[in-house]
């Protein structure tokens, strides 16, 4: 192992679920507002992972009052409180930005069965 | 002053207690062995000059100058100015955690990366030209150099391409932001000059107040 995955690796967590594309997270966020902390929620579907290491990424899409939000989370950042997954998606791509095409009933995801 | 030899191990980013994602360049920093004293009296001037990365052997003068400090051969040697002369002795091994602290500011020297024979746009800025409207084979050129028949010449100094990077270049005012002694490592936010593998100088930094 070199120096700098040493470096990384201390920094790493490893409280995170498996979660990829197509899955259904709620992802707690601490907010520090007027000088104290609370835990804000953001649900919506997993659409992909990006980098590895400490520098990996992952955005989570929802539609919010009839606009598509999206949010961009590091993996390991302190920001995240917690994730839950609360479904698990069947998808066929590592990449779902075709769901920011669709509306309604196209963007459902088939969920996954074991 | 102080001062450190250090080899570039490369970046990474580290989260801080804020949660955002602080920069770092990664920097093994010594340790260094003193060399050689030089004082006043014999030299002018005060300074120390430290020794880096140890070699198996070197040539004929150079192992006599390191024997002399009764420490083994070194590849890079630096001099550092110093007030405190007398508080220093020949081989005395000087490590990152008795210079720097984190919280600091530091700045940074090393050889920059060798971009070879670069046009003017990489090397200077320039703006270039257009992409369309008309333009021929002139999309990255730099334009007109200068006048006409007065001064029927080209200044000197005038920004052309030509050969880019591979010097000595110095970044100032970058912090420290850890200091891990038992490891000899030195984490700076920001970038520092040179490719992986660079041997860089740390020095505190000569403006930090302004």
């Amino acid at each position: 192992m070199n120096t700098l995955d040493q470096i990384e690796s201390a920094y790493l967590r490893d409280d995170i679920p498996e979660f990829g594309p197509g899955d259904s997270v709620r992802v707690n966020v601490r907010v520090i507002e007027a000088g104290r902390e609370r835990v804000q929620a953001f649900e919506g579907v997993v659409i992909g992972r990006s980098g590895g290491g400490i520098r990996e990424t992952f955005t989570v899409r929802k539609v919010s009052f009839g606009v598509g939000v999206e949010r961009i989370f590091p993996v390991h950042a302190p920001i995240v409180q917690s994730i839950d997954v609360t479904r698990r998606g069947d998808v066929r791509r590592a990449k779902l930005y075709y769901l920011r095409d669709r509306v309604g009933k196209a963007t459902r995801i088939k969920e996954k069965r074991d | 002053m102080k001062a450190i030899l250090g080899e570039k191990l490369g970046m990474t980013q580290i989260f801080n207690d804020e949660s955002q994602a602080i920069p770092v360049t990664v920097i093994k920093a010594g340790p260094v062995k003193v060399t050689q004293i030089k004082r006043v009296a014999t030299d002018g001037y005060d300074a120390i000059q430290v020794a880096f990365k140890e070699l198996a052997q070197v040539n004929g003068p150079q192992a006599g100058h390191f024997a002399k400090a009764g420490i083994a051969p070194a590849k890079h040697l630096v001099e550092v100015p110093v007030d405190d002369i007398d508080t220093f002795n020949l081989g005395q091994e000087i490590s990152v955690g008795d210079l720097f602290t984190a919280g600091q500011k530091a700045d940074v020297t090393g050889v920059s990366r060798g971009k070879g024979f670069a046009g003017v746009m990489k090397r200077h800025n320039f703006k270039g030209q257009g992409a369309s409207h008309g333009a021929h084979k002139v999309h990255r050129a730099p334009g007109a150099i200068g006048a006409c028949a007065t001064p029927a010449r080209v200044f000197k100094g005038k920004r052309m391409p030509g050969r880019m990077g591979n010097e000595r270049t110095t970044v100032m005012n970058l912090d420290i932001v850890e200091v891990d002694d038992e490891r000899n490592l030195l984490m700076i936010r920001g970038a520092v000059p040179g490719p992986k593998g660079a041997v860089v100088l740390i020095r505190e930094a000569v403006k930090a107040n302004g």
